[in-house]
Order: structure tokens, then sequence, then C-alpha cells
């Protein structure tokens, strides 16, 4: 990553000509400096580096970027320093001579008009391998379906019949295909440590494939300008191990339980019945109906780390805001402000706390 | 360097007025070749409900295609008139090219009105929608065309009569007018007959 | 030496316009080189709005989860930079530089079509000013059903849907309000002013070059015009139906874009991006021609291998046409398509490759004078090359999939937009400088512009590559704390307000220097094409006597010979020469005919926006305002007579 930086800092002396200070100061003591800042800031892991991939999909595409890049700093090091080579030698000086009138040289351009061809032939190659590679379907995946909405995503697994939302939870070490569609607008899966981007189009199914080495926690985000709230269509991908993925298969496929007595958990039940929730929001054993609901399935809430598009930790203080003014949180959300008072609120979030 | 030749310079030896008239019906082919373009691949594909063939009427619009094109013949008389430097004939024959594209607008509007009392509206599906726009849009260039006659034909009436020089000029609207008689041809084609 | 322009006597109802100094000499000019400088200063401002707009968006985005604007105000800002950026500030700064050097460099009294070229400009004008009163009177908010916690507010009620107003999220449904009305009617106006003044480049091109002047001893800035033209006249009317269509979908209830009547919205990406593309070269092959023209001239060297750039310059364009699904690698198409459309790209760095190469075999050998205008050329090179190769690393699609829609994508454009197009573009401000004003600017402003402008440029643009890799995503109003994203955010908010900086030095070096620069001198650079064998500033008429060319460079050669080492040797007769040259420019001979000044440009320009508000309000009161003003303007055109004689005393 340093050459990276060294480009750009490279280029801020491409055409230094006005004095060693200048050229001083950027070459040398920012250099060193703004270096360990960098490298300071490299060390943190950014959970949406796309630079760290962390299964073999991910992995095929770092190659082949690396060795594009790589290729292109050499270009970069032959230029930049023909610029700069050429302004430092036949900078105007009191005796310079006037030059010899060169129109062209057929041979030469021809040469550099050749040579990068070879190169892009170079890349070309392991470039189109890598697209199919990626496209085709892999043997034994398990089959997700990923539908968008305005501003988060639905997961359905039609093998087990489980839907959830803004966590997809996948098998560690095996293939996961991705059906996607979206619902509303155009959205972009992105998992930047598993997968490069894939489109999410009304009326169209899209493929992507994901495979994580082993369990762990992945961001997700959505890639494309999606209206309002873009910016807060995240998600998380949790690949669990085998044991792991049967044991949440099974929880989830369990219903909630109808609570009785008078819990304030019971009384969140009746809130979620009576405030209007049930309008938008499924909990499967609770509130059960037909088809799908436009808001995403609760019935095992308390099971995600995360909500509202996974803009939000799923905790007492996040809910009781979100609930409060949903719209506060996620401009344009679908979720009206119910008016709900503070106990009401409270009630929700102890039954929600239930729904694991 | 020397100097000393007089302005205006036509490297080409074409008449730059006419040469910007063409160059404008090149771009004129991008607009309609987007809009055939779209409207083939929304033809082509498989959205249940009303389509064209369901309210076409093939041999009326072959008399008003016919009557169209009538009128680019209507167009080179005025045209061979003018370089005989009859007057009074090149008017006669640009009412008639006025008259026949107003002809085939009239035919356009009655055929629109059918249309949409069989039910097959603008907003009705893909289908219609691509057939109004792309045909309207081909409507508004006839319409264009005959306002630019009955200007040219006006004109005309003046005592200094038409000539073949000058700004607004009869080969400058003749060929925007067989232009737009081509690509009816092609679109009668394309929307009708395909 | 006085001028008389005599005002028709011919039958028009309207008086002819006469004046020759004031507000009104401007409104009613048709002369190419007052064209060029209103089109610049029009572009200059649009391109203050845009760069504040951009202040705006760093602000916003130099803290993780700030709220300095509300999510609309974001997204609103974000659509109006890049709109604006875009067909408000370089192509109309590019058609500045097109209309003002075009007839100069061949040779030409003016364009093929003055009084089109102002209604161009005009419609330019009113097209501007209509897309920008959606601040005034445009609308937006939630999506059909959603909420917002607070007003959208005048900020927010711009468009909102992105410059590139993806189908079906800037659809009706999912945009509601006036806004993305604005943007659509907006960009169709001010697309009919760029295909107008295509038709007329073209046409003067083809058609107006002085005698001698064959295709292959043009300048290279008027091939690249060319090449420009010919993109515009063959994108716009794509992006035109496109437009017509979105707006049919928005007011009048059509479905092309929307998946519920059969519509697709992938087919408004094919067709944005079919122009789209393209359009990346109307940005940046001016800047190609601008900074051929000024690597030979203060090389002191011919430009090294012309007719590869040349050729080089159309095959850019002409692939440029067969790239456009690049745009669209993470999009619904096949993994066919995609391999396709990589290869094509590729393909594109080849030529792009020869006119680099070609430039620095410019430069090598030369005898290079460092002022400003070079130093921007430079800067041109090297900060393109950067772009070109994250360019690169695009057309590796797997790779793209990562990359496109963050931040990387953000800095590759900027490279050859910013980098390439404006660096380029200053580059020429400064060089054409003393043949427009006649005076020389500030060389010290100018150098601490370009640094300044150097610095806060790779500030602002270079962390957003690591941004993007980091997984910035674009068009994200906020990004969460643990992204760890900040400190690459606050460095680049501090080179965006670094770039402001050297706008302002830049400003004030203009101001000042025109209008207290010292004298141009008849040729300051010792030049090579036409326009510099005419005095400064350029005079009405451009050239007295028209000029013959006998060879490429031909200003050059009549000042250089060569000996038999090759190199440049100063002819004895030369100082002769520019004195004579100069003397003839300033005094014309014979009588001029000069296109005369007309109202009905901007008359007829004046009827558009108001059928764009007919469209928006769906008012008919409005659509006969209009219809009235373009027959008004259409009827007085059409009948007014087109030019009238200058008559000249040169017995002074």
């Amino acid at each position: 990553m340093i050459t990276l930086y060294t480009i750009s800092t490279l280029s801020l002396i491409v055409v230094d000509n006005i004095n060693m200070l200048v050229k001083n100061i950027f070459k040398l003591k920012n250099l060193r400096f703004l270096a360990l800042v960098f490298l300071s800031a490299c060390i943190e892991n950014a959970p949406l580096d796309s630079l760290s991939p962390e299964g073999p999909y991910a992995r095929s595409i770092d190659e082949l970027f690396w060795l594009t890049f790589w290729i292109a700093v050499v270009i970069f090091l032959i230029v930049q320093g023909a610029l700069l080579l050429s302004v430092f030698v036949f900078k105007e000086k009191p005796d310079s001579p006037e030059p010899k009138q060169i129109h062209g040289n057929t041979k030469l351009e021809i040469l550099w008009t050749v040579i990068p061809v070879i190169i892009l032939a170079v890349i070309a190659v392991p470039t189109v391998r890598t697209i199919f590679d990626l496209a085709n379907e892999p043997k034994d995946a398990l089959k997700i379906e990923v539908i968008g909405h305005q501003w988060w995503f639905e997961y359905k697994y039609p093998d087990y019949d489980i839907t959830t939302a803004n966590v997809l939870v996948i098998p560690a070490d095996r293939p996961v295909r991705l059906e996607m569609w979206s619902n509303d607008v155009l959205h972009n899966y992105w998992v930047p440590k598993l997968n490069g981007k894939r489109y999410l189009v009304p009326g169209q199914t899209t493929y992507l494939n994901l495979h994580a080495d082993s369990p762990d926690e992945f961001w997700a985000q959505c890639g494309e300008y999606c209206g309002l709230s873009h910016s807060k269509m995240r998600g998380r991908v949790l690949s669990l191990s085998e044991n792991d993925f049967e044991a949440w298969v099974k929880n989830q496929q369990q219903n909630a339980n109808k609570l009785e007595g008078n819990s304030l958990a019971a009384e969140g039940q009746q809130v979620y019945l009576n405030a209007g929730c049930t309008q938008c929001h499924v909990i499967d054993g609770v509130w059960d109906v037909q088809g799908d609901r436009i808001a995403p399935n609760l019935t095992h809430f308390a099971n995600r780390n995360v909500f509202a598009g996974a803009a939000l930790y799923n905790n007492r203080e996040n809910l009781s805001k979100w609930l409060a003014n949903p719209a506060e949180i996620k401009p344009g959300t679908f979720m009206p402000n119910l008016e709900l008072t503070e106990a009401e609120i409270n009630a929700l979030i102890a039954y929600l706390g239930t729904l694991k | 360097m020397s100097s000393s030749h007089s302005y205006p310079h036509e490297p080409t030896g074409v008449e730059t007025r006419k040469l910007g008239m063409w160059v404008f019906l090149s771009t004129e082919i991008l607009f309609f070749g987007t809009l055939i373009t779209t409207f083939m691949i929304f033809k082509g594909s498989d959205f249940p409900g009303m389509k064209l063939t369901d309210v076409y009427d093939i041999p009326f619009t072959s008399i008003s295609s016919f009557i169209l094109l009538m009128s680019s013949l209507t167009m080179v008389l005025a045209h061979n008139a003018l370089e005989a430097n009859d007057q009074e004939k090149t008017r006669v024959w640009l009412l008639a090219t006025a008259m026949l594209g107003a002809v085939f607008l009239a035919g356009q509007i009655y055929e629109f009105t059918e249309f949409y009392h069989k039910g097959f509206e603008l907003t009705t599906n893909i289908f219609s929608s691509s057939f109004y726009v792309l045909t309207g849009f081909h409507g508004l260039h006839v319409f264009i065309g005959v306002v630019l006659l009955l200007a040219l034909w006006g004109i005309g009436q003046r005592q200094k009569g038409l000539t073949l020089e000058g700004g607004m000029n009869l080969e400058f609207v003749a060929l925007y007018w067989h232009f737009v008689d081509i690509v009816w041809i092609v679109l009668f084609t394309v929307v009708y007959l395909i | 030496m006085t001028k008389i322009i005599e005002p028709s006597k011919q039958s028009s109802i309207f008086r002819r316009p006469s004046s020759e100094t004031g507000i009104w000499s401007w409104i009613t000019t048709v002369d190419h080189k007052r064209i060029g400088i209103m089109y610049g200063y029009a572009a200059f401002f649009f391109l203050l709005i845009g760069g504040l707009e951009a202040l705006i968006l760093r602000i916003q985005l130099s803290q993780p989860d700030n709220n300095f604007l509300t999510a609309a105000e974001y997204n609103a800002m974000f659509t109006m930079h890049g709109t604006t950026m875009i067909f408000l500030a370089i192509m109309p700064i590019s058609a500045a530089f097109f209309n003002y050097l075009l007839p100069l460099q061949i040779g030409a009294r003016d364009v093929a079509f003055p009084r089109l070229n102002a209604l161009s400009f005009w419609i330019f004008i009113f097209g501007g000013a209509f897309l920008y009163s959606t601040f005034i009177f445009g609308t937006a908010g939630a999506p059909e059903g959603g909420y917002l916690a607070e007003e959208v507010g005048w900020l927010g009620s711009a468009p909102n849907g992105g410059w590139f107003g993806y189908q079906p999220n800037a659809g009706m449904k999912y945009s509601p309000g006036t806004a993305m009305d604005y943007w659509a009617i907006g960009l169709q106006i001010l697309g009919i002013a760029s295909l107008i003044s295509a038709f007329n480049f073209i046409t003067t091109i083809i058609n107006m070059r002085t005698e001698g002047m064959r295709f292959m001893r043009m300048p290279v800035f008027t091939w690249m015009t060319f090449a420009v033209s010919f993109l515009l006249a063959f994108s716009l009317p794509i992006i035109a139906i496109a437009l017509f269509y979105v707006t049919f979908d928005r007011k009048f209830g059509t479905t092309f874009f929307l998946t519920e009547g059969g519509g697709d919205p992938i087919l408004w990406q094919h067709l944005f991006w079919l122009f789209g593309h393209p359009e990346v070269y109307i940005l940046i092959l001016p800047a190609f021609g601008i900074v051929s023209e000024v690597l030979p001239t203060f090389s002191r060297k011919p430009l090294f291998g012309y007719a590869a750039i040349v050729f080089a310059g159309f095959g850019i364009a002409f692939i440029g046409f067969g790239v456009w699904a690049h745009h669209m690698f993470a999009s619904a198409i096949s993994p066919v398509a995609q391999a396709g459309f990589g290869l094509s790209t590729m393909v594109i760095a080849v030529p792009t490759g020869v006119k680099i190469f070609n430039w620095l075999g410019t430069i090598w050998g030369g005898k290079l004078k460092l002022n400003t205008p070079m130093l921007f050329s430079l800067g041109f090179i090297g900060m393109f090359v950067i772009g070109g190769l994250s360019g690169v690393t695009h057309s590796i699609v797997p790779a793209d999939t990562q990359q496109t829609d963050t931040y990387y994508v953000v800095a590759h454009f900027h490279y050859v937009l910013f980098g390439g197009a404006l660096f380029g573009i200053f580059s020429g401000l400064y060089y054409w400088f003393p043949k427009v004003w006649g005076k020389m600017y500030n060389e010290s402003l100018g150098k601490i512009h370009f640094w300044l402008m150097m610095i806060g440029f790779n500030l602002t643009f270079g962390p957003m590559h690591w941004l993007g890799l980091q997984g910035q995503v674009r068009r994200t109003w906020v990004y969460a704390e643990e992204t760890n994203l900040q400190f690459w955010n606050i460095i680049v908010t501090v080179g965006a307000f670094i770039i402001a900086l050297s706008i302002i030095v830049f400003m004030i070096n203009w101001i000042f220097s025109k209008r207290n620069g010292e004298k141009a001198p008849f040729d300051p650079w010792d030049a090579r094409t036409l326009e510099w064998a005419i005095p400064s500033p350029t005079p009405v008429w451009n050239f007295s006597t028209a000029p013959i060319v006998k060879s490429l460079d031909d200003f050059w050669h009549t000042k250089y010979s060569e000996d038999e080492e090759g190199r440049a040797v100063r002819r004895e007769e030369a100082d002769q020469i520019l004195l004579e040259l100069e003397e003839d420019g300033l005094n014309p001979s014979e009588h001029i005919a000069l296109p005369n000044p007309s109202y009905f440009p901007i008359v007829l320009a004046s009827g558009l926006p108001f059928l764009g508000y007919a469209v928006i309000y769906k008012s008919i009161p409005l659509a006969l305002i209009g219809t009235v003003l373009l027959l008004i303007g259409g009827f007085g055109w059409g009948t007014e007579p087109l030019e009238e004689e200058i008559h000249i005393d040169s017995d002074e």
C-alpha cells in the first residue's frame, strides 16, 4: 500500500521546477511524516476493506487487481520518470541551443503502440477467465434469495423456509449462491471481503457467489445510490461453522411463542399487536399473515446484532431512539412515527428482546 | 505565410447552409435510430397486454403512407419548377406538398383517436407508449415540415419570389422533407409490417 | 479609424440592433469571439457554484456520521455538483475555447452560422438558469409512503437522483416533486445548445478553412474540436430520446423504465452510458487539443507525430462509442458482455497511450520554457496518466466490481476530468490570455496558482483511491465510524479547500492582469498557429485579409527555417514580416462583410425555458408564451437579412 501512497506523493513533484524548497518539503519531510501516519491508518482494520479478501472469490479478484496494479506502477514510473527527466534535462537555460525540429519517428510510434497492446493482452487473459469463473454457479452451493428494499436487505432460504433481514448467515467454507432482485429501485449488494458487487434490479434476477474461508463476521453495504438513506443501507454477513449453522437454521425455523401473563414483554407484545406494527412486520406464531410484508420479519429479531438496515446495533438505547422517530435516523423510511409513549417503547423493547 | 484572398472560401464546394443541413440530418438519424431501437426492444418483450397488432388498420396506414410518399414527388416537382424559374408552378407544387403533408398528419390524428377509443392509450403499456412516442415524434417532424413549406410558400408570394439561394431556401426545406419521408418508410416497415 | 454599421433599410418589422458597446452589444452579438468570452465567464461562474457544492459535500464528509447536511440536502448537492461541473462548467468552457479559437485557427472570419452560434449560447444560459431555478421552484421529498423527520428545505429541493439519474429511483414514485423534472428538462435544453454548436463547428471546420488549410494542416486543437463536435452530434440524440422517455414516465404516466408497465430500468443505463461515455471524451478531448498546442510552443519543437495524435484522438472518439457498458459491470449484464466491454475498454488505452508518448516525444529534446501554461500542460500529462492507469484497472472487470461505486472511481474520474480536462483548460486560459485581452497575466501568481492547485488536487483526490479500496461507497451521506475512514476524509476536505484557495489566486490574477497587466506583444510566445499572426487583442474582423496556408504550423515556418542539423533558425526577415502582419492586421484594406448583430437568437432561446416550465406544471398558458417567443424569434430570424458590410476608413 505504500506504493499507492508513493504514487500520489510522487505526482506532487511531477513538474517540480520552482526551487528546491518546494521539492524538499514534498519529497522528504512530508513524505516521511505522511507515510508514518498512513501506516498507522493502515494497521487498523477497515471492515469494508476490499483488499483483505477472506474467501476464494474475493481472493481471485484481489490477485487480478495486484497484477494490474504492479504493471500500472511500472508504466507510471516510466512515464512520470520520462516526464520529470525531460523537464530537468531540457529546461530552458541561457545557453540552450534551438532544438532540432523532429516531427516524429514512425518506428518509435509503432513501438509504443505495440507494447501496450501486448501488456493489455497479458492482462486480458486472466481477466476473461476470472469473469467466467466468478459467474459460474458453484457445485454444492447453498441457495439464498436476496431482496432489496429501500433501505434494507431481506434474505430468504428456500431450502429451509427461513425469512430474515439485515444479517445474512452463511455456512463457512461452503459456496453460497445468492439469487437477487429488488422490490423497488436498484440496489447493489457488496461484501468486499467475499466478492465484488452485483446489482439488484426490479423484475430481473441477478446472481452473486459468496464463499467465506472461516467463521467470521463481515460488513455489507449497498453500492448503488438508491435514494435518501442509501448510506444507511448496510448489512452483516455472519459465516458459521457447520454445527453452528445447523443450530442457527433449527432456531430460525421455530415460531415465536405467544406470550401470556403480565410481564413487561407481554405488554410489549400487545403494543406490537395493537399499535400498528402488524401492518408491516410479521412475527411468525404471533401474527401470521399470508404473503410478504414490506418490512423485516421480526420473528428472530433478538438473534440479530444489528437492525434498521444494519445502521444501528441492536441495543436498548438505539431501539428507543429508533422507535421514537425512525425518520430521524433513516430519512425517507417507510416506518412511520407511531407516537409511542415511553412506556410503550420500553415494553416493546422488552418484547423484542425475547424474540431470540 | 502569404495572404490576400477574399472570403468566403468553401473548400468543399458544397454550399455551407446545405452542408449544415446534412450534418443536422445525420444527427436526426441518431434520434430516430434510438427511438426505433427502443421500440424494437420493447416490441420483442413478452409483457402481457394489448399490442399494436390488436388495433391497427394496415390498409388505412398504407394509403396515408402513400400520400406522404407522393408529397416527396411534388417536392421534386416544385424544385424542378424553381430551377426553370417558374414561380407560379413552384408555389403550386409547394402548396401541394404542404397539403399532402397535412393530409398525412390528419390521417395520423385520426388513427391515434381510433386506437385510443379501442383502449390503446399512451399509458396502456410499454407497447402503446413506445408506439405513440415514436410515431408522434415523426408526426412532429412532419408538422414542422408543413410549417416550413407554408412559410416558404408565403415568402414566394412576395414580389421577389423564391430563389435557390439565401437563408430559408427551397433546397434546404426539400432536403428535410425528403428525409422525413424516408424515415416514415422505415417506420412504417418497422412498426406496422414486421 | 472608424467603423460604421448601417442599420438595415430592408423590410423587417424590428429595428436592427446597432450598438457596438454596452450591454446590448453583448446581448445581440454574433461575433464568435464575444460569444466565446461570454461562454467562458458563464461557465466559470458555474464552475464556482459547482466548486461550492463540492466544498459543502466535503464539509459533510469530514466527520463520520456528520449532520452538517440532511440526507436530502446531501443528495441534492452531489447531483447538482456532477450535473453542474459536466454540463454547465467543463462543456461550456470548452465551447468558449472552440468559439474563440476555432475560426482564428483555420483562418476564418467567423463560424459558419454566427446567429446559430449566438442561439446556442443563449440556450445554454437559459438552460442553466432553468436548471438552477429548481432551488426556487423545485420540490423534492421522500418516496411515496416514506417519512421525513424534517422539511427538505431549499437546499434539498434540487434534483437528487444523481447526475446519471438511474431509473427507477429517479422516477416519480421514488423521487416525487418537480426537482428531477428540472433535471431532465434542463439537460434537454442544454443538449439542444450543445447540439447546435456541434453542427456549427462541424460545418465551420469542413467549409470555412482558409485557402491551403487542408485537413492535415489544421492545428490539433481544431482537430479535437472536430472530434468533440462529432461526439456531441452522435451522442446527444441518444440522451435526448432517453430524457424524453424519462419526462414521459414522470409527467405522463408511461413506463419506459419502470418494470411494472413492461419497461426496463437497465435500458436507461444503456442509453445513458451510450451518451455518457462519449461525454467523457467530449470533456477531455478539448484539453488534449489545448495541451497539443501548448507543449510544442514552449518546447520550440513541432508536435511529435502530428498524424498519430490526430488519428489517436479520432480513434478514442470512435472506440468511445463501444465501451459504454463498462459503467455497468456490476449491473445486470452477462459475463460475455462483461468480457467484451472489458476488452474494448482496454483497447482504448492504446490510442491514449500513443498520445501521452507523443507528448513526451514533443518535450524530449526541446527547449522548455516552464511558464504557467506549460506547467499546467505538464501537470496535465502527469495527472492524466494516473487517471488513465486507474482506468485500466477498471477494465479488469472482476476488480472493477470491487471498485465501482466507491471513491476509487471518484478518484479516477477526477484525475481524468480535473487533473486532465481542467488542468488543460487552465493551461489554455493562461496561454491565450494575451490573445484575448491584449495583456499579459502575472507569471508569479500563475505559478502560485499552479502549485496550490497541484497540491490541493492531489491531497483531495489521491487519498480517494485508498478510501475507495477501503470501502467508502460513493453518494453516501454518512459513513460509520467503525469503517475507519475518517483520517483520509479529513485530508481530502483540507485538500478541497486548498483547491478553492488556488482558484481565488487565479481570479485575482485574472482580474488584475486584465486591467493592469503589461501590454501583450503581438506574438508573445513565438507560437506556431494562425491565431498568433494577428494583433492582440483580436480585431473584430479577425484577419484583415484571408491568409493562405502552405504547411502545417505555417506561421512558425514564416519565422523559422532549419539548418542542416535540423535546428530552428530564425529567418532574417522574420521581424519585418511580423511588423507587416501587425500593421496589416490593424488596418484592413478591403471592405469587410461581418455578420450583423441580431436580437432573435436570445428571443428564440428564451422560449425554451417557458416550454420547460409548461411541461413541468402542465400549463397551457406557459406553453403558449414559449411557442409565441419561438415563433417571433423564428420569424424575425428568417426574415432579417444576414449580413451587411462594415465600412472601414483606413485613412487615419
